[in-house]
C-alpha cells in the first residue's frame, strides 16, 4: 500500500479520492477521460428501488461559488443497476463501487439495499437519507435522530456490506444525527449532502429551478463541511467520508485533518472532468509541502493537541 | 469531448445584445454543425453552454447572446484572451435525412448553429433554404452570411420591419421542402412543429449542470425515454418529442 491509501470499514483504497454520487453517473462517460482506475473508488448515482425521471427542468441554477441541481434522483431503479449498468461497469472499472441508496420509505431503502449488497462489486453501501429535492423521503429521514436510525438499523439487518449514511446539513446540529446512526449500527458515515438553497430570475420574478428549490454545492459549502465533518468526527468513532465544495489536493488534506478517513468530490467533476485525476497526482506534492509522510496518519490532525 | 484552451482571435457585437466570437484552437472533436461547446467563463462556476456557429481547422465561431452575468462577461474579454473549453458536445444535426431541399428555420440566437449546417448541406450538393424568425430588422443576425454561402434566405420578424411580417410559421406553408432541421425557443419549435410537413430534427436548450452527460441537469422525457439534451441532444427528431411532458 502506498502512501495515499486509506481504508473504509477493512476496504483497503489506493486513495481516498472518491468521486461524489450525482456527478460520476456510472463512470462511463468519465473512463473515456481517463483510466479511472486509478481513483480510491466511486459512488454511483443514487439508486432507488424502482426507476425515476426526477423533477421538471431547469433543475439547475448557477450561485456564486457553486450551484444549485434539483436533480430528484433520476436513476433507472435497483434492478436496471444490478442487470446492466453493474455488468458494463466490469468492462472498465476493476476495483468495487460505491452504491449510493435513495428512499421513500424505510421498505424502499431495505430493498434496494438488500439487493445491491449482493453485488461482488459493491465495496459499500452509501445511503443517502438527505435528498434535499424529493418530497415525502430523502431528507425527511436526515433531520430527526429517530428516523435516521430507523432506516440504519433496517439497513444494517439485510446488508453483508459495510452500511455508510449520508447525512444532511440542512439540521440544527448534525452531532445527534450521526451519533443515532452509529448507535443504530452504521459502519460509516458521509457527509456532507447539499445546502437546500434557491435562486430567483429578476426578470420573471420566478425562481430559476422549476421545484423552487435545490441543492446547493461547490466551493462555496467547503467552511460548512469541513466544519460539520470536524464535529462529527469528534462524536462518533466509525470512518467519515468527507465531502461539500471539495476540488484540490489542498481541500483534501484539510478534510483529512478535519477526520475525514477518504473524501468525495462532487461538483468538480461536473466543471473539470479530469479534476480527480488531477487531485490524485497532485497530493504527494501537497504532502511533501506539509511534512505528511502517509495520508492515513493525518486522519483527524487537527483535533490533536 | 475534448479539453481545449482557445485563444479568442476576435469579439464583435453583431446587434445590441449578441456577439460574435472568433477563437483559435483545436477543433478536432467537432464531428457536426449542431453541436456545441462549453465555456469556462473567468468568475463563474458553471461552464456556458454554447452552440457551434462554426469551425474548421484551428478555428471556432461562436454566436452568443448575452443574456446574464456569464456572457456578459464573455462579451467584456478581448482578443488574445484564452478560454478553457470543452468541445466537441451533443450529437449534433445528421444530414444523411436531408433529402434535397432541406429547409433550415432559425429563431434569434436559434440561428448560429444553422450555419454550419447549411455550410454541410451545400458541401454535400443539396439546396437547402434558410426561414429565419426575428423580433426586428435590428436583432437579424447571420442573414448575409447565410446568402453568401449560396442559400436561400427567407427572414420573418414579428414586427415587419424587414422580410415578412409574423413568426417563422407565416411562411412556412409557402415553402416546400424535403426536409425540416429547427433551432429557436421552445414556443417557436412547437409552432414549427405543428406546421411542419416533413420529418425534421429540431435542436434545443435546457440549462445544464456539466454539458457530458452525468449530472442529469437536463433531462428531457421524451417518446423513447428520458433523454439527457446535453448528450442525447440537444438535436431531438421530431417524432420523438412530448410537448407536454
Amino acid at each position: 500500500m502506498g502512501r495515499l491509501s486509506v481504508s473504509l470499514s477493512g476496504w483497503e483504497l489506493d486513495n481516498p479520492i472518491i468521486p461524489a454520487s450525482g456527478t460520476f453517473g456510472y463512470g462511463k462517460e468519465f473512463a473515456e477521460l481517463y483510466d479511472i482506475n486509478c481513483l480510491g473508488t466511486f459512488s454511483f448515482k443514487g439508486t432507488t428501488r424502482e426507476a425515476r425521471f426526477g423533477n421538471p427542468t431547469p433543475r439547475i441554477a448557477e450561485c456564486p461559488a457553486g450551484l444549485i441541481n434539483s436533480v430528484g434522483l433520476q436513476n433507472p431503479g435497483v434492478d436496471h443497476v444490478l442487470e446492466v449498468e453493474l455488468p458494463q461497469m466490469k468492462a472498465y472499472f476493476h476495483k468495487k463501487v460505491i452504491a449510493n441508496v435513495g428512499g421513500f420509505s424505510v421498505e424502499d431503502y431495505v430493498e434496494a439495499c438488500g439487493k445491491l449488497s449482493r453485488s461482488d462489486q459493491v465495496g459499500l453501501l452509501e445511503v443517502n437519507i438527505s435528498c434535499p429535492n424529493v418530497e415525502h423521503g430523502g431528507m425527511t429521514f436526515g433531520v430527526s435522530p429517530e428516523a435516521a436510525a430507523e432506516v440504519t438499523r433496517a439497513v444494517k439487518k439485510v446488508s453483508s456490506k459495510p452500511v455508510y449514511v449520508k447525512l444532511s446539513p440542512n439540521v440544527t446540529d448534525i452531532v445527534p444525527i450521526a451519533k443515532a446512526c452509529e448507535e443504530a449500527g452504521a459502519d460509516g458515515l458521509s457527509l456532507i449532502n447539499t445546502l437546500l438553497g434557491m435562486r430567483i430570475d429578476p426578470r420573471t420574478r420566478r425562481p430559476v429551478i422549476a421545484n423552487r428549490m435545490g441543492g446547493y454545492s461547490g466551493k462555496g459549502i467547503f467552511p460548512v463541511a469541513l466544519r460539520m465533518v470536524y464535529q462529527v468526527y469528534e462524536a462518533v468513532s466509525i470512518p467519515v467520508i468527507g465531502m461539500g465544495g471539495v476540488s484540490t489536493a489542498e481541500d483534501v488534506i484539510e478534510m483529512m485533518l478535519a477526520g475525514a478517513a477518504a473524501v468525495e468530490v462532487g461538483s468538480a467533476n461536473l466543471v473539470d472532468p479530469w479534476v480527480c485525476k488531477h487531485i490524485i497526482d497532485d497530493l504527494p506534492r501537497v504532502m511533501d509541502k506539509y511534512g505528511m509522510k502517509e495520508l492515513k496518519d493525518i486522519i483527524g490532525g487537527a483535533h490533536h493537541g | 469531448m475534448k479539453q481545449v484552451l482557445f485563444t479568442i482571435r476576435e469579439n464583435t457585437p453583431l446587434t445590441g445584445d449578441v456577439c460574435r466570437m472568433v477563437l483559435e484552437g483545436d477543433t478536432g472533436a467537432i464531428t457536426a454543425p449542431g453541436q456545441f461547446v462549453n465555456v469556462q467563463v473567468p468568475g463563474f462556476t458553471l461552464r456556458r453552454p454554447i452552440s457551434v456557429c462554426d469551425w474548421e481547422k484551428g478555428k471556432l465561431t461562436l454566436v452568443y447572446k448575452i443574456v446574464g452575468g456569464g456572457t456578459a462577461k464573455l462579451e467584456e474579454m478581448k482578443p488574445g484572451e484564452r478560454l478553457d473549453i470543452l468541445t466537441g458536445l451533443g450529437n449534433g444535426f445528421d444530414t444523411a435525412k436531408s433529402g434535397q431541399k432541406p429547409l433550415l428555420i432559425g429563431g434569434g440566437v436559434g440561428t448560429p448553429p444553422l450555419y454550419a449546417l447549411c455550410k454541410k448541406l451545400l458541401a454535400e450538393g443539396k439546396e437547402p433554404t434558410a426561414l429565419l424568425g426575428f423580433r426586428s430588422e435590428k436583432e437579424v443576425i447571420l442573414a448575409e452570411e447565410f446568402k453568401a454561402l449560396g442559400a436561400e434566405v427567407c427572414i420573418a420578424t414579428e414586427d415587419g420591419s424587414v422580410g415578412t411580417k409574423g413568426f417563422v410559421t407565416a411562411v412556412m406553408p409557402r415553402l416546400t421542402y424535403s426536409y425540416l432541421y429547427a433551432c429557436g425557443p421552445i414556443p417557436m419549435l412547437k409552432a414549427v412543429d405543428g406546421a411542419a410537413q416533413t420529418s425534421g430534427q429540431l435542436s434545443f436548450e435546457e440549462r445544464m449542470g456539466c454539458g457530458f452527460g452525468v449530472c442529469m441537469g437536463c433531462s428531457w422525457m421524451t417518446k423513447n425515454g428520458s433523454k439527457r439534451i446535453c448528450t442525447d441532444g440537444p438535436v431531438l427528431e421530431r417524432e420523438e418529442l412530448l410537448w407536454d411532458a
